[in-house]
């Protein structure tokens, strides 16, 4: 094994994390010592979910090489089941911690279900027709939970299509989602640290889950699904476990997502969304994970932080020529082969500065 | 699946490498195409193709260019499923069996225009061919339970081990896309030697290699032979490496076989020297 390119590996691999406990403390700190605008300070879980709706919608794009549009809709399973759960569960779990633990794990689990339901059939598509699918899926998620109603009382949950009416409550019942109004009246659960260790654990399982025997399977199937098939791997079975593992992360993000407002409305969750989180991929780097981070972090920010500049109606459209210059100035091979330089130059200090200490 | 599970074969070198013992003495062959053919639409690409090639045999498959040499190939690993006739690998029928499922029965090849998985690194790619030999799950990966660990150690050893075939083990950290023309040829075949086959199929693994790094891969592939006990067949268009190795050779023109027989035979033979060469009557 070649000394050099170890240290660089192990740093590649620890760079998001050290990246997120990193700026997770700054955040801390600032909080502590001199306090955090009211709207940045609205921002930080918002963000915490972007990061793992971008961190799991790479799994898919960029690791597993298909085009999702409808990660959103993941997302919104995640988020009313979340809200479900988290009202449900209000009298017979007291400690708000441990009823949104409870929400974002069953958010996560209704929405791997309808990652394995959409998955079977749409995977069997490739390219631009599993794009079309995905979008559409995203859109008939938003549609359905538009005229969804759900209320519960001591009977249990009632389900209705028609109005908060028919669902025919009991006395001390209430209506949890009420169609196009959507969730209201949710008791705020979530917090940043829960958030930040949301990231954490998404990090943990996508960046382990690409170092190991089905990760190496998922990017064989992407760099060459002949090749991979040729040395015996099903493409079926890594390309569902990439696209249902993502969901599963989009599932918590969506219900800790949702557990931050005390209204949500399945409108929140359209294609614009989707593609948002698809823009924070693609700007951050197909497969590099740090990047997704960055990019969903920032592109959170950026539009705040126009605010504040007094822009008025110009807002978007700066925020959109940022977007561009990004997207240009990271495409630069020039400016991209300076990067690289710069990095290598970094990694072969800590490699050199390793071995120094080895010879002490 | 129902078929038996064949133990990794071990890098063990054979004392004497011409003088194999007890040379294939179960004389069933281990592979057997018959009446083999397949209709593109309109086009018959490959017809009436028989061959059988004995359990350590090196075949050749040769051929002028668009005879169907490759399509063969293609419908041996069930890239294609054939139109007509029957495959039997090791007497088993493969008809209706996937890619996948004739890999793990024995069949491994590697691919005239090269697929390597080229984003990744060398020992990713051996170990990719280890896949169906690496025994934990995703959870065990993901949480990095003792699984993960002893696989992924056993696996990096045997990947080590297949890399010294071609003496390649200095490269295992390099990107796969990032090296020359001719070791990519090679590690295709580590690649596929990984997925333990009992019959390894080489497209061309000799395209783009100068006179000397051919002669070293005639080497390689009768020292591979040796120590794996496999067999090979190979459709390449270097007569000197197809004549100084294989055994059995057949001749492909038009998706029909023109000639079987050993080298000295084929390079007698007035059909063969008329498909290459023409008949001399314009055509």
């Amino acid at each position: 094994m070649k000394g050099r390119s170890v240290p660089k590996q192990l740093l590649n691999r620890f760079a998001p994390y050290l990246l997120v406990i990193a700026a997770f403390a700054a955040v801390r700190a600032v909080q502590a010592r001199v306090g955090l605008s009211s709207s940045f300070e609205g921002q930080l879980i918002p963000i915490c979910c972007y990061i793992v709706m971008a961190v799991s919608l790479n799994l898919v794009v960029g690791i597993s090489g298909e085009l999702s549009l409808g990660h959103a809709g993941f997302m919104s399973v995640g988020a009313f089941s979340g809200v479900i759960a988290a009202t449900a569960l209000q009298s017979s779990i007291s400690s708000g911690l441990v009823r949104l633990a409870v929400a974002m794990a069953v958010g996560a689990l209704c929405a791997g279900v309808a990652g394995m339901i959409i998955g079977v059939p749409v995977l069997r598509l490739r390219g631009d027709y599993l794009a079309i699918v995905t979008l559409a899926f995203g859109e008939i998620i938003k549609n359905v939970i538009n005229c969804l109603y759900i209320g519960y009382d001591s009977g249990g949950l009632h389900f209705s299509f028609k109005s908060e009416a028919d669902l025919h409550l009991a006395e001390g019942g209430a209506a949890i989602i009420k169609g196009p109004m959507g969730a209201t009246g949710v008791t705020k659960l979530s917090t940043f640290t829960v958030g930040f260790i949301l990231v954490l654990i998404a990090l943990f399982v996508v960046i382990n889950m690409i170092h190991s025997r089905s990760g190496r399977a998922i990017m064989a199937l992407r760099d060459n699904r002949i090749a991979a098939e040729s040395v015996g791997i099903g493409a079926t079975k890594y390309k569902l476990m990439a696209f249902v593992t993502s969901a599963v992360l989009s599932g918590s993000a969506g219900a800790l997502y949702a557990l931050n407002y005390s209204s949500v409305v399945a409108k929140k969750f359209d294609f614009n969304t989707s593609i948002l989180i698809l823009v924070f991929v693609v700007l951050g780097g197909m497969g590099n994970i740090c990047g997704s981070v960055v990019a969903a972090a920032f592109l959170t920010i950026l539009p705040e932080l126009l605010r504040k500049l007094n822009l008025e109606n110009l807002r978007m459209l700066v925020y959109a020529i940022v977007l561009i210059l990004v997207m240009i100035a990271t495409n630069n091979p020039i400016l991209k082969g300076a990067l690289n330089h710069l990095w290598e130059r970094i990694t072969r200090r800590t490699a050199r500065a390793e071995k120094g200490e080895k010879v002490q | 699946m129902s078929m038996p599970k064949r133990e990794p074969t071990k890098l063990v070198p054979v004392p004497n490498p011409n003088i194999i013992p007890e040379r294939d003495v179960d004389k069933s062959p281990i592979l057997e195409a018959r009446h083999l053919g397949i209709d593109f639409g309109g086009l018959t690409a490959v017809s009436d193709f028989n061959m059988a090639i004995g359990r350590t045999e090196i075949a050749g498959l040769i051929g002028p260019n668009g005879a169907g040499k490759t399509t063969v190939f293609n419908l041996l690993t069930k890239v294609y499923q054939p139109t007509r006739g029957s495959i039997l690998m090791d007497g088993i029928d493969t008809a209706g069996k996937t890619t996948v499922q004739v890999n793990r029965m024995g069949i491994a090849r590697t691919f005239q225009n090269i697929r390597l998985f080229s984003n990744l690194t060398v020992e990713e790619n051996v170990k990719i061919g280890l896949h169906n030999y690496i025994k934990y799950g995703a959870v065990q990966g993901i949480f990095r339970l003792p699984g993960y660990w002893k696989e992924e150690r056993i696996a990096g050893e045997r990947t080590m081990e297949l890399l010294s075939i071609f003496d390649m083990q200095d490269l295992a950290r390099d990107k796969a896309g990032s090296l020359p023309y001719g070791v990519q040829r090679r590690l295709e075949i580590v690649r596929a030697l990984a997925t333990n086959p009992a019959l390894l199929l080489l497209d061309e693994p000799a395209a783009g290699m100068n006179p000397s790094e051919t002669a070293e891969l005639m080497e390689n592939i009768v020292k591979i032979r040796d120590t794996f006990q496999i067999a090979i067949l190979l459709i390449e268009h270097d007569m000197n490496l197809v004549m100084g190795i294989c055994e059995g050779i057949g001749v492909l023109n038009f998706g029909q076989v023109i000639a079987k027989g050993t080298p000295e035979e084929i390079q007698n033979n007035p059909e063969v020297i008329k498909a290459y060469l023409g008949s001399g009557k314009g055509e």
